[in-house]
Formats: C-alpha cells, structure tokens, sequence
C-alpha cells in the first residue's frame, strides 16, 4: 500500500454542494493517507509476532501498540473526515492489469470507520490480558495475525469505491472472520459454529457477486456508481433483494441470522465483541452503498426493510431470553439491534420513496447513530462476558451468580453496558433509539403521510423489544452479578487485570458521552446522513427537531441524583438497606445459592408467553410423591432456523447422498481418471459428430 | 524449418508411446529427461532470430529437464530403495493401445478445435494433446509415487507444447515462472516421498485410500 503511494496517482475531489476549496481538498487528502496508514499498520500488525518463537509475548505487544496507534490515527482522521464533511475519490491505475482500483473517503464511510478503529483497538488491547501469548502460544499468534488483517479489510469495505476493491477486501474479512471464530479449533462445537458461518457467508458473497455483475451490466464500470433510473425495474429489484440476501447475512437478519449466536459465542470474547460491533455493521454499511446506487426506491423496499428489521428486533431479543449461554445470549441481542438499525432504515427508504426528507433524516440518524452505539456497548458488554469468562472459566449463566462483590470493575462496567443496550436514559442506547421512535412516529403526525401513518406500527416493535432487552437484561444480570456464587468456580475469582479493564473503561466513557451529550454526534450524524441522502438535498435540521439540551441536562440531572443517593446510602448508617426477617420464616430466611431464582426461571415466564415461536424443549419436571425422589429440571431454546431447520435438512441431505459416497474413494488415480474423463468429454463436445456420422451416410 | 519441427514432434510422440510401455523405472525417466530436451530446443528453431533471452531460457531448460529433474528422481529412486520396475494398474500393453487411440483422438480433436491464425506446424495441437493424454494415463495408471512426478513432467512437457502455439504472446518470463514451479514442485515431492518412505516404507499410493473419510 505504501508503494502505490509513492505512484503518480490521478485524483480528484467531488463534492455535492458544489465548490471546492483548495485547503479542504489538501485536508481531506491528509485524512485519507492516515486513514491508509492505519490500514496498513493495523493489516501488519500480527505479522511481527508470527517471527517470535511464541514464548515471548513482545510480538503481541507490538500488535495491540500497533493497532492502538492505527486506533489513533484512523479515529482522528476518521472524525476529521466527517467534520469536514468532503469527498475524496482516488484511483491507483494499473494495480491489476487492465483495471484500476479505486477509493473513496466520504462522511459515511469516515462514520464506519471510527467504530471499526475505536473497537478494533479497544479489543486488541483488552486481547493483552484476555488471551496472553505466554499461555496460548500459537493460537495467540495466529489470532493477532489474522485480527490485524479483519480490521485492515473491514477498513479497505468502507473505503472501497468499485466491486474489485469491494469484494476482495469483503472475502479477506469474511476468510479472517472464519479463522477468528475457530481460534479454538480443538473443541467440536467451535468446528461445527466455523464452517456453517463459511458456508453462510459465502451464500452471502456469492449473491454479492451478483449483485455487482447486475450492477455492471446496467452502468458498464464496475464502479459503485448510481444505475440510470431509467433502466429496468426489475434489474433493480433483482440488485436490491441479492443485495439484501447478501448482506443481511453478513448482518444477522433474522431468518438469516443461523450463523450467528455459534460463531459468537464460540469465538473468544474480543473477538466476539469485535464480530458483534464491527463486522455485523459491514452487512449495514454494504446495503446502504447498494441501495445509493439504486436512487428512486419503490417505498415497498422500505416496507420489506422495516418488517424484517421489526421482527429481527422482537424475536431476535425473544430467543435471547431463553439462553443459558452468556455469549450466546449476547448474540442473540445482536440481532435484536440489527433489527432497531433496519427498522430506521426502513424508515428512510419509505421517506425516499414518498418525498418526505424528515422521515429520512430521522430514520437515517437512528439507523446509523445505532450503528455507533451497537458497535460501542455491544463490544463493552462481551468484553464484560469475557472478563466473567477469564475470571470463572464458564459460559454458562446458572453456574455463576454473585459476581458483583468480587469483581467490582467488571459488574459496574458490565451494568452500564446492559444499561444502554436496554435503550434506557441517559445512555447511547435511548439517544439512538429515541431517533428511530421519532422517524417512525413522524409519519403519524406528518399531514398527507396517508397510509404511511401504519409506519409508526413499528414504534410497537420497537417498544416490545425493549420491554424484552429490559426483562433479558435483569436476568443476566442478577444470575450473573448479583445473588449467591452457584457453582465453586464463581466463588474463586478475581477481579480481571488493568488491560483487560481499560479498554472497557473507554467504551463505557463513550456510551456516557453519548448519552449525556449527545449535541457532539449531530453535526457528523447529519453529514453522513446527507451523504447518504443525497439526492433529498442538504439536511441541517437535526440540531433543532429534539430539544437536545435539555435531554442533555435531564440526562445529567439523572446521573447526578443517582450518584448522590449512592454516597449518602453509603455515608449515612440509617439510610443503609436493613435486613429484616419476618418472624415466622420457616427455615426460609437465610437463602442458599440453590434456593435463588436461577436464569431460566427469571426468564420463565416471558418464555412461556412467546412458546409459540420459541418452541422450548423442556426436560424434566417437578417431584412427585410425598417422599420426593430426586428431580431435575433442564429447558433449552434451539434455534429456529439452525437447528430445527438446517441441520435437519443436511442430515436428510447426507443422507440421500450417501450413494455418492461410492465415488469418492480416495484413491489419487481415479481423482485424476475422473479429471480425465471430464477433459475428454468437453473435448469430444468440439467434435461434430452429427457431421461426421452424416458425411460418412451419404453417398 | 516446418519439416524439422515435424519430426521432432514425431519423436515426441513416439517417446510418448515408448513410456507408455516402458516397463522400468530408470528407462522412463531417460525417456522423460530426453522429451523434455528435445523441446526445449524447439523455441530455438522457432524464434525469428537468435536472441540471447531465447538462448537462456533453451539452457536453463534443458538443464532443468534433462540433466537435474532427472538426477532428483534417480537420486530419490535410489535413497528410498524404491524396486526398479513400473507397477502398473492395467497391463503394459493395454496402455500402450490407450495411448495410441489417444494420439487418433487427439489428431481428430485437433482438426475442429478452431484454431485462429496458422500454427507453425499442424502437428503441434495434437502433439500437445496426445502427451496431456500419456501424462494423465500415466498419472492414473500407476501405481508408484516417483511415475506420478513423471506423469506431471510429461502433462508440464504438453502444455509446453501448446504454449509454443503462443510463442508470441506469451513471454519467457512466463516460462520461466512454469518452469520453477515444475522444478521446485518435484524437488518437494522426491523430499516427501523420501520421507514417506522412511516413516512407512511404502511408497505405493494405494495405501492413500486409507486417508479418506
């Protein structure tokens, strides 16, 4: 990359509003050849550590300094960029022969790139003490290596401005992904999670691959150019729905999403936290490009998007409730936010469609204000699960209980996450999803919205699906942190170490800043909304639509108060929580760690409401008799769609393919004679038999 | 010229046949080191004028395939103690037939392959064919793993004929890419199969099969 630097490029600076200034071009150049730095110092990052023999951990040093100072750079450049709010395309001629390759820095690209880089580097740091070279060797080599080059790619996706530069950076990231998630190839599970998300994704790619050949037979360049409205509607169709197959897979929408909570929860933690954050919203930031090439939207593109996004929110946070898994469960809630990030939008495509540029602007900063907020407290909360992970060596949410007294840091950091994630005030969770509320209740108030008032249906969705993140949430929360340690493991532990805390610590002061003011993510908000929108001209409107200060200040009020009430309750002995016992307890007084609520019987109710699409498998039962015997009780939510679905077709597939088994007899001569005879075959195809066999009739 | 090429091409088949048949293991590597020598004289004969590039590449091939592949595989045939004798899946004979019916289907495909411009020989497409076809019985006849390297040289030694088709588009440099795959390409495996052969003194890839699911 350094080298094509040095080449005499062409370049060029394109802005929609019109003038060009010297100084910002000069700028926005600048910003960009940081931006590549980053790239490359993050794509080498690991590469130093795979020279060490493995017993010294300075090669896993110099990768999270690497990526901690591509952090910097691309989070500074990536913010300047968006301040500046310009357009930079550039072409490298001649990489390949016959094809130049092209790049693009724009504000929504500089918007996907600060939260590649701010968790990219958070979750390597926090890697230094998660998964310590001096005691994974290899493993850890490899990870670090293949780390660096999955934020090196997810940076070139953003940064991409033709299919050539586009595919191959999205196949380098989807390949180091699969080598990610089977980090710990040892264990079946991991196995089995790796290859169903390579098949999965590479459904996903191979419809990307179609998308942009369509895209090429209609503009004739494989640049990401916007397709003439004139051409067919059914070529666009066909680009938006393989689009929305391709990237909703990457994405995890929800019938899509079968690949998601195994490769989550079988990765280790910062790598799911970066899987979660980052990666996901490359399926986000895919769409969002195609579907800016496909200007004029018929609103029934919104209307698919906006029902998808509303069922992945509600069902992906419903079988979240039925986890025992503590990643798993996380997972589960990734889908539920990538639905909140579809439902805005779907939003927005309806506000294309019908003309209405507030329900874009509202829609569109919803959708990419929770791109951020998803990517901060979602890697904050399976770096919180990590830290659990480290300290007790267990996943499993009912083997741990009590947490919050001897990991004090984790159980705080681990609280605010949840907290934001629940879309409660005053964190970035509410802020995000407050602007969805409002893109999806402006059509109900909008005068001539007509039937687009339904839109606001999916306020609903919304509402049910943070009622149930709430519910979820004070299930993990109290198994895990709270009530007694239920297993020996839970009460052995430690608090983790300081480079596993700080890079929570960061991310948790991100969401509160968000949170508190979130008058700082308007201006870049609206420039990245307006890249988007472009065609519904400038967007300036967001500062003055919500009375931003005084959330602002309720919002501090809030926290305020909160911390008040916390010192006095601890200063103050009359004020502190007494343990009072009624008089005739009867032995129940004093709870045991097997008396306590355990996750799925918090959980059990809510689970009971949704069986009719949970479907629950409940083993088990109550003691019966006078002198009971012993009883046990297990309750499992298999996915819908992995498990009762696929894995049951593979097995009918295996099944009625097992004939073939008889040609696949590992012997390297009949592979070849195989070979042979198919060469010979398309070979014969030339020959004209029919020719042959009629000059030889005739006479 | 044209008459000079054809005979060579002529030999190339006829040594395509003889290794069909060849029945000892020393007596089919000569006849794999001698096909590879005569053609790499034939981008000599070839070129307009004698360029000192053309020059080295002829060299470095004939030094390649005639003199060090072989002096490998005589080496590895002789570390790993492997017997003297071919082990054929199907007889001697029986191959040699195949073989033949090969270079009359070859000679067939060749006339309706469409071909653009005019080669400098018609022998050269068939040819070319026909010893794609003997490296791939070979390949998939025997049974040892030193006549499955050959069988790769001689499917190499057809391409190279088809790439004389192309002499003018395609660089040396390209040939001279090929040419270092090949050649390290068999370095490796005589490697292996020595190695092989001292973990599990066999070197038939029958017992491959084992491997398999």
């Amino acid at each position: 990359m350094e080298a094509l630097q040095r080449q005499p490029v062409q370049r060029w600076v394109a802005q929609c509003d019109g003038c060009i200034r010297v100084h910002d071009e000069a700028m926005i150049r600048v910003w960009m050849n940081l931006i590549l730095l980053a790239v490359v110092l993050s794509g080498l990052s690991g590469a130093w550590g795979l020279l060490s023999t493995g017993r010294h951990a300075w090669g896993q040093w110099v990768a999270s300094a690497c990526m901690a100072l591509a952090g910097v750079l691309g989070v500074g450049a990536g913010l300047a960029a968006l301040a500046g709010n310009k357009t930079l395309v550039i072409q490298y001629p001649g990489v390949l022969p016959g094809i130049a390759m092209h790049l693009k820095l724009d504000a929504l690209a500089a918007f996907f790139l600060v939260l590649i880089f701010v968790v990219g580097a958070a979750a390597s740091i926090y890697g230094l003490g998660y998964w310590p070279q001096a005691r994974r060797r290899r493993t850890a080599q490899k990870l670090q290596f293949v780390y660096g080059l999955m934020i090196a790619a997810m940076a070139m996706v953003t940064l991409a401005a033709d299919a050539v530069v586009f595919l191959t950076a999205w196949e380098v990231m989807v390949v180091a992904g699969f080598f990610l998630i089977s980090t710990e190839d040892e264990r079946a599970d991991t196995r089995q999670a790796g290859w169903v998300y390579l098949v999965a994704t590479h459904v996903g790619t191979l419809s990307l691959f179609g998308v942009f050949a369509l895209m090429h037979a209609a503009t004739h360049s494989y640049m990401l150019a916007a397709i003439p409205p004139a051409d067919g509607a059914v070529v666009r169709l066909c680009i938006f729905l393989l689009a929305l197959l391709g990237f909703g897979i990457k994405a995890g929408l929800m019938p899509l999403h079968f690949w998601l909570p195994g490769a989550h929860g079988n990765a280790p933690s910062h790598v799911s936290a970066t899987l979660s954050g980052v990666l996901l919203k490359m399926g986000i930031y895919g769409l969002l490009r195609i579907l800016m090439c496909l200007p004029q939207p018929p609103a029934a593109w919104g209307v698919v998007v906006l029902s998808l996004g509303a069922m992945s929110a509600v069902f992906g946070v419903a079988f979240a409730l039925g986890q025992h898994d503590l990643k798993r469960l996380l997972a589960y809630h990734s889908i539920e936010n990538i639905g909140i990030i579809l439902m805005g939008l779907g939003v927005a495509l309806i506000g294309v469609a019908e003309g209405h540029p507030m329900w874009v602007l509202f829609g569109m900063a919803g959708c990419l204000l929770h791109v951020w907020n998803h990517g901060l407290f979602k890697s904050l909360l399976f770096l919180g699960a990590g830290s659990v992970i480290s300290a007790t060596g267990s996943r499993k949410i009912d083997a741990l209980g009590g947490l919050a007294r001897l990991m004090p840091w984790t159980a705080a950091l681990f609280l605010l996450g949840a907290w934001a994630i629940c879309g409660l005030p005053p964190l970035n969770g509410f802020i995000s999803e407050l602007l969805v509320y409002i893109g999806a209740l402006v059509p109900a108030t909008h005068a001539g919205a007509g039937g687009w008032a339904a839109v606001s249906l999916a306020a609903v969705a919304l509402a049910v699906a943070g009622a149930l993140a709430l519910a979820c949430f004070v299930k993990v929360y109290g198994a895990v942190f709270l009530g007694m340690p239920r297993s020996k493991q839970a009460l052995r532990t430690r608090e983790v170490s300081l480079a596993m805390r700080v890079p929570m610590v960061v991310l948790a002061v991100m969401c509160l800043v968000i949170g508190l003011f979130p008058m700082v993510v308007l201006t870049p908000l609206e420039h990245a909304v307006g890249v988007w929108a472009w065609p519904m001209g400038g967007s300036k409107r967001l500062a003055t639509a919500v009375p931003w200060r005084e959330l602002s200040i309720a919002g501090l009020a809030l926290v305020t108060g909160a911390g008040l009430i916390w010192l006095l309750m601890r200063r103050s002995s009359s004020l502190r929580l007494r343990r009072a016992e009624p008089t005739w307890g009867c032995g129940y007084v004093q709870g045991t760690a097997r008396m306590q609520y355990t996750a799925s019987s918090l959980a059990q109710m809510l689970v009971a409401m949704l069986r009719w699409v949970l479907l629950p498998v409940q083993q088990g039962g109550a003691p019966a008799g006078i002198f009971a015997g012993r009883a046990s009780f297990h309750s499992d939510v298999p996915d819908l769609v992995t498990d009762r679905l696929l894995f049951r077709f593979w097995r009918w597939l295996q099944l009625r393919l097992r004939p073939m088994r008889r040609v696949h007899q590992g012997s390297i001569q009949r592979y070849l004679l195989y070979i042979l005879l198919v060469l010979f075959v398309l070979l014969l195809t030339l020959v004209p038999v029919w020719t042959i066999v009629r000059h030889m009739l005739a006479p | 010229m044209t008459g000079t090429i054809n005979s060579l091409l002529v030999v190339v088949l006829l040594v395509n046949l003889f290794m069909l048949g060849a029945s000892r293991m020393r007596a089919l590597i000569h006849a794999a080191a001698s096909q590879g020598v005569i053609l790499s004289f034939m981008p000599l004969l070839l070129a307009a004028r004698l360029d000192w590039i053309a020059v080295v590449v002829a060299g470095v091939t004939i030094g390649l395939k005639g003199l060090i592949i072989p002096r490998i595989l005589h080496k590895a045939l002789r570390d790993a103690k492997i017997k003297r004798e071919v082990e054929p899946l199907i007889g001697f004979l029986p191959t040699m037939l195949l073989g033949a019916l090969g270079t009359v289907l070859s000679l067939v495909l060749a006339a309706c392959l469409p071909v653009v411009g005019h080669p400098v020989s018609n022998l050269v497409i068939p040819v070319s064919l026909s010893t794609i076809l003997t490296g791939f019985l070979l390949l998939t006849t025997r049974v040892k793993a030193i006549t499955q390297v050959i069988g790769y040289l001689i499917l190499e030694n057809g391409i190279y004929i088809f790439g004389m088709l192309l002499l003018a588009a395609v660089p040396f440099l390209v040939e001279l890419g090929i040419l270092l795959d090949l050649f390290v390409g068999i370095f490796v495996v005589s490697i292996i199969i020595h190695h092989i052969n001292q973990t599990f003194s066999s070197m038939d890839t029958r017992q491959l099969t084992a491997l398999r699911e």
